[in-house]
């Protein structure tokens, strides 16, 4: 029952709570370049407008252009459902591991890449295409990543890994800071962050996201927003989860949670501090140093292998 | 500080020696290649110094010492004069492209897994598990003196080869007898001298500092 | 008459199909011997788990396939003779399910060329073009090359089994009980493998497979992607588990190592590729790959004795055999629905269909999401299962392999994530935005029995996507058979609706429940934003304020995998040219000629040579072609001699 409770209050803190963390990260990036900042709440506002105006839909969109948003809003939801934000005992846990995580984003971009080519543009065609390349390329250091973790707890559920890795204590392994690095790289990669997309511009030559949903409008585009922002949100809970699970709560009881959810909101603040950090001090790189970009994560995620049986 | 907690940091400062072997693997920039490789000295020193204080020996503290002088301090301050009163172009050109490089690399870490797990499994110490690493750093270095056109970036290779092979004398015996360490310290001093040297010869008949220029040497061209 | 006939393989499919189903959930061999054939060497039947298995794949295809054909060939009524279609796709059907039953050599090679002449008359079909002709001769020489070797296979097996004098040996059974000393095993098993894996078109082996697959009539496609090539895999499962049954781990090596190398190079071939049965043919060799991938892991785990990890290799093997016998049949059947409607192969000249086939459209797209191995659809959990069984080789006792197994799954997983983007590629480009060849007003529509057809074969793949642990409870006693462990006790430990191959802590998956979460936040969400819904204006594309957008414009399938194709260019041969017609202005050219081509580089590493060394043996043989009979006397006269000869030394 308890944990019913705390299934719903995740996904409550997920909807509610991703807008505030994107205000959070202008906010920082504002005050680090020294410019006056929009507030923690600009993104409240930016989808309350959104979802209250009309739709302008291209004249031959199809039903995949007007079913996308919902489905990629559907299925940040089901993956909120699987992290182990506050508690490690979920219910819901069991509906999908780590590899499933990767399927469930997979399933959305699949979609939206299709959503982008619906309408029949340019710049539509372009962002799937390079949407989907760098995706490709991101999936088997993913992976590797999720295989390191895996292997040191013996586990492919992030509810396991959390529990193992909080259980133990905190150990510095080599193979865990390889991984965690990995992550890193392939959770830029993934939330179409700099260096590797832009999410401020509307420039063909910088652009990948952004391209695919250009014709977006209305409470489309609202839920298109809503569901990067939870997934970028999810990615830091991801994160601390396999990584820093201190504070999240493995008893079966309702009271551990408010201290979990303050440890939640301090790692995200850091970690959206540490993002503003990369993103500031780092420039977008060309498409196809991209490659090298990602090869990278790739080759750090398979140290962390190499080095867990090495040197472990 | 405990055993355990020696092995674990001594692990960590192996994997950080893998990496940055790797990071000259990929590494396009001359001037970050130097710094990558005073990175490896640095933590080769720690290591050392940690390995002293657990196995209570105590010429290794010397040995510690004479790493980060020379090869943090000393040799990267050399090649970083020499690529600037010869010119070199800063990127580094290779002739085998990079990603394939890499796998190469992969490939020859779980390849020197495989021959150092016998002598792994006799060993006794905490730092066994690096031996392997050890061995993998020697063979990265070979690979990007083999990989590599300019003879600077063959020069960092080779002196990432003989990091290597410290780590190795470290790991797997905990140092070599001080006198062979100070000699081979000599050694690759001097060696990177008579480089020097060599280079600005080279420099002055070629014109260029491309290794592949070295084929005209061949007779009857 | 086309109705009655298909009907009828219809309900012969179906009934093989159910008896398969029974046969592979009891467990139970039943065995009958035909006194035809030769004399002496009469034909040996045999039902068992494993062709039970396999029964029920081809079984469930052919049905499927037959209803569709109903429709699919009232088409070609009026261009061309429909019966000899007809007559060799049930001939083809039949051939499929006797290799599948045949309990010796003999039998077994004789359905294996009955199924593959069959196939060649029906790649044939269209026969007016070289094309056709060319790569149907392709498939004729690369099967035979391949029977022999099977041929050679069986030859070794049962001179062993029971001595090379007398012909007792050439049954099954014989075989399944001797004992093979390890290196006449290696023999047979390696040109066993050879044989089996031309026909499967793994790499090296693929060049006549996307040739040969696309010129047939697309129901023919769709099983012999679907279905025929799973009849090498049936092959190669009954030699090495059942009639060799113990083997060092390097075989499994082998076969990881092909089947890997066939996945990723199948899935970058395929991505290259415009014309839509082309890429799904080279599609076929990628899944392929991924089933030897399992199967060799299963290998792997059943030589080092390590029998519950083999069970789940070999669950994720299977599950993908039949996984793709629904998705590639339903994608193939998918492109003979576009062909029919547009008659047009290549995809550069489609678009926008969407509009036109809605149906078509939305049974394609389901394939397309079940081929990428994506939740909640089947071929995602067949692909995770063989990620479940990669992460266990840690307990491996083999070092290397340890430390090779995890690049391995890697590189499944490159494969999973180029699949994608091939898949998004053919779908958009196909389907989606406008159409990049004009008017499309005619296209319509297919009929019911073709939309019935992709409708089944669809509801399959979804169902195999969202109750795995069904599909575990049935196959329990063939892997327990084949791998010597049970999957069913650990995998449906949570209830029928978790799937956890090995415990619940470790992993676990619930298609239903993301499918259920899927449609559940779909309605919620639609149903809050309904309550007060803004209004829906249509208007035309914005694009940026781009204006004057063209349908040339769009990204076509060249354009879309450009990305890809300079990353792994360096694995083809790639021709690229481009002309400019130069105008008075230098930026704003008359004319702009794009060419580019793509070729296989195993053509000219591995054919090209075979094929100059036959011409050139061939021409020197020639030379002893006289045309006089005295010459030809003499032959026959010098080789009695030298036969004699031999013979009393």
């Amino acid at each position: 029952m308890n944990g019913s409770i705390v299934e719903i209050l995740q996904i409550v803190i997920l909807i509610g709570l991703a807008p505030a963390f994107a205000g959070w990260i202008k906010v920082v990036k504002c005050r680090m370049q020294g410019r006056t900042s929009p507030g923690l709440f600009r993104p409240y506002r930016d989808l309350a407008k959104l979802f209250s105006k009309d739709i302008v839909l291209a004249e031959n969109a199809s039903w995949i252009f007007r079913f996308t948003p919902y489905l990629v809003f559907g299925t940040v939801i089901i993956a909120g459902a699987v992290v182990p934000m506050l508690s490690t005992n979920l219910p819901l846990s069991l509906t999908a591991d780590a590899i499933v995580l990767v399927g469930l984003f997979g399933i959305a971009r699949f979609f939206t890449a299709l959503a982008g080519m619906d309408i029949g543009t340019a710049f539509g065609g372009m962002g799937s295409s390079r949407e989907m390349m760098v995706a490709s390329l991101a999936e088997p250091a993913m992976l590797m990543a999720i295989f390191t973790v895996s292997l040191l707890c013996g586990s492919t559920s992030l509810s396991g890994i959390a529990g193992t890795v909080s259980g133990a204590g905190f150990i510095a392994k080599p193979s865990l800071a390889f991984a965690f690095f990995a992550f890193v790289l392939i959770a830029l990669a993934e939330n179409g962050r700099i260096p590797v997309d832009n999410p401020a511009t509307h420039l063909e030559l910088t652009m990948l996201h952004e391209a695919m949903i250009l014709e977006y409008s209305g409470r489309h585009l609202a839920l298109i927003e809503w569901a990067g922002m939870m997934k970028l949100f999810l990615f830091m809970a991801i994160g601390s989860a396999l990584f820093f699970p201190f504070g999240i709560d493995a008893a079966d009881n309702i009271s551990g949670i408010p201290q979990a959810f303050v440890f939640l909101v301090v790692k995200l603040g850091a970690a959206g501090v540490v993002l503003v950090l990369i993103e500031t001090g780092l420039a977008k790189m060309r498409l196809f140093r991209l490659t090298e970009f990602l090869g990278s994560a790739f080759l750090m995620a398979t140290l962390g292998m190499l080095s867990f049986f090495i040197l472990e | 500080m405990d055993l355990q907690t020696a092995a674990q940091i001594n692990s960590f400062l192996a994997a950080f020696v893998l990496l940055t072997a790797f990071g000259m693997l990929a590494q396009k920039r001359i001037y970050s290649l130097i710094h990558l490789f005073a990175w490896q000295g640095f933590f080769l020193s720690i290591n050392t110094a940690i390995v002293a204080y657990v196995a209570g020996k105590h010429h290794l503290y010397i040995s510690s010492v004479l790493t980060l002088s020379l090869k943090v301090i000393a040799l990267p301050y050399i090649l970083h004069i020499l690529v600037v009163k010869l010119k070199i172009r800063k990127e580094v050109e290779t002739m085998v492209n990079i990603p394939t490089t890499m796998l190469i690399g992969i490939a020859l870490v779980i390849f020197s897994y495989y021959l150092t797990a016998p002598v792994t499994e006799l060993s006794r110490l905490i730092t066994r598990s690096t031996i392997a690493v050890a061995l993998a750093t020697v063979m990265i270095g070979l690979l990007m003196m083999i990989t590599r056109k300019k003879a600077v970036t063959q020069i960092i290779g080779f002196l990432a080869m003989e990091n290597g092979l410290f780590f190795a004398a470290t790991s797997a015996t905990y140092g070599m007898p001080l006198v062979v360490e100070l000699g081979v310290a000599l050694d690759v001093l001097i060696a990177a001298f008579i480089f020097g040297i060599f280079f600005f010869h080279i420099h002055t008949t070629f014109d260029s500092l491309d290794v592949e220029q070295m084929t005209r040497l061949k007779e009857g061209d | 008459m086309i109705t009655l006939s298909f009907y009828s393989a219809a309900a012969a499919s179906l009934l093989a199909a159910v008896s398969g189903m029974l046969a592979a959930n009891s467990g139970i061999a039943e065995q009958s011997i035909l006194p035809i054939g030769l004399p002496d060497l009469p034909f040996h039947l045999r039902l068992d788990a494993l062709s039970g298995f396999f029964m029920t794949v081809i079984g469930l295809l052919s049905f499927f396939v037959s209803i569709y054909s109903v429709g699919y060939v009232k088409g070609f009524i009026g261009s061309r003779p429909v019966t000899r279609l007809i007559v060799f796709y049930c001939i083809f059907i039949a051939g499929m399910f006797m290799v599948a039953l045949a309990d010796d050599a003999l039998f077994f090679l004789v359905s294996w060329e009955v199924m593959a002449a069959a196939s060649y008359f029906l790649v044939m079909f269209e026969d007016e073009k070289t094309a056709n002709r060319r790569a149907a001769f392709l498939y004729m020489v690369v099967a035979h090359v391949g029977a022999i070797a099977i041929l050679l296979s069986f030859g070794v097996m049962a001179g062993l089994s029971a001595g090379f004098e007398n012909f007792s040996g050439f049954t099954f059974d014989a075989m399944r009980q001797a004992e093979f000393p390890v290196r006449w095993a290696t023999a047979a098993f390696l040109l066993a493998f050879f044989g089996f894996a031309a026909k499967a078109g793994a790499i090296p082996l693929h060049v006549w497979l996307p040739d040969a697959h696309p010129v047939a009539p697309s129901n023919i496609s769709a099983l012999m992607s679907g279905v025929m090539l799973k009849t090498a895999i049936y092959g190669m499962l009954r030699v090495t588990f059942d009639l060799i049954s113990s083997f060092p781990w390097w075989w499994g090596a082998i076969v990881l190592t092909i089947g890997l190398l066939s996945a990723v190079m199948g899935v970058l071939y395929a991505l290259m590729q415009h014309d839509l049965k082309r890429l799904l043919a080279y599609s076929s060799v990628e899944n392929i790959g991924i089933i030897l991938t399992g199967i060799g892991l299963a290998m792997i785990f059943v030589s080092f004795n390590l029998p519950v990890m083999a069970a789940l290799a070999m669950t994720a093997a299977l599950y993908h055999t039949l996984n793709h016998a629904m998705f590639k049949g339903l994608l193939f059947m998918g492109a003979g629905a576009v062909l029919h409607a547009t008659h047009k192969r290549d995809m550069d000249e489609m678009g926008g269909l969407i509009h036109r086939m809605p149906w078509t459209a939305a049974l394609f797209l389901i394939g397309c999401i079940s081929i990428s191995a994506l939740p909640p659809f089947n071929g995602f959990v067949s692909e995770w299962l063989t990620f479940q069984a990669f992460l266990l080789s840690p307990s491996l006792p083999n070092q290397i392999m340890k430390l090779f197994m995890p690049m391995a799954a890697a590189l499944l997983a490159l494969t999973a994530a180029l699949v994608a983007v091939a898949f998004v590629k053919v779908f958009g480009v196909t389907f989606l935005g406008h159409n990049r060849s004009g008017d499309i007003s005619h296209v319509h529509e297919v009929d019911r029995h073709m939309r019935a057809g992709m409708i089944m074969s669809a509801v399959a793949c979804l169902a195999l996507g969202i109750l795995p642990s069904l599909f575990i409870g049935w196959t329990d006693i063939l892997i327990e058979q084949m791998a010597g462990a049970r999957l069913s006790t650990s995998a449906s430990a949570g209830g029928w609706l978790w799937l956890t191959p090995i415990a619940p802590e470790r992993a676990s998956y619930s298609g239903f429940m993301v499918f259920a979460g899927i449609l559940a936040v779909y309605g919620i969400v639609y149903a809050i934003l309904h309550v007060n819904p803004g209004k829906i204006r249509r208007g035309a594309i914005w694009d940026c304020g781009f204006e004057k957008l063209t349908n040339r414009m769009q990204y076509n399938s060249v354009s879309f995998s450009m990305p890809i194709r300079r990353i792994f260019g360096f694995l083809f041969f790639i021709k690229e040219d481009v002309q400019i017609t130069k105008a008075p202005h230098p930026v704003f050219p008359v004319k702009l000629h794009y060419y580019l081509r793509i070729r296989d580089r195993f053509w000219f590493w591995l054919y090209m040579p075979v094929s100059k060394a036959a011409f050139w043996v061939s021409r020197k043989v020639g030379r002893l072609q006289q045309g006089r009979i005295q010459v030809y006397l003499i032959y026959s006269f010098l080789t009695i001699i030298v036969l004699l000869l031999v013979k009393s030394l």
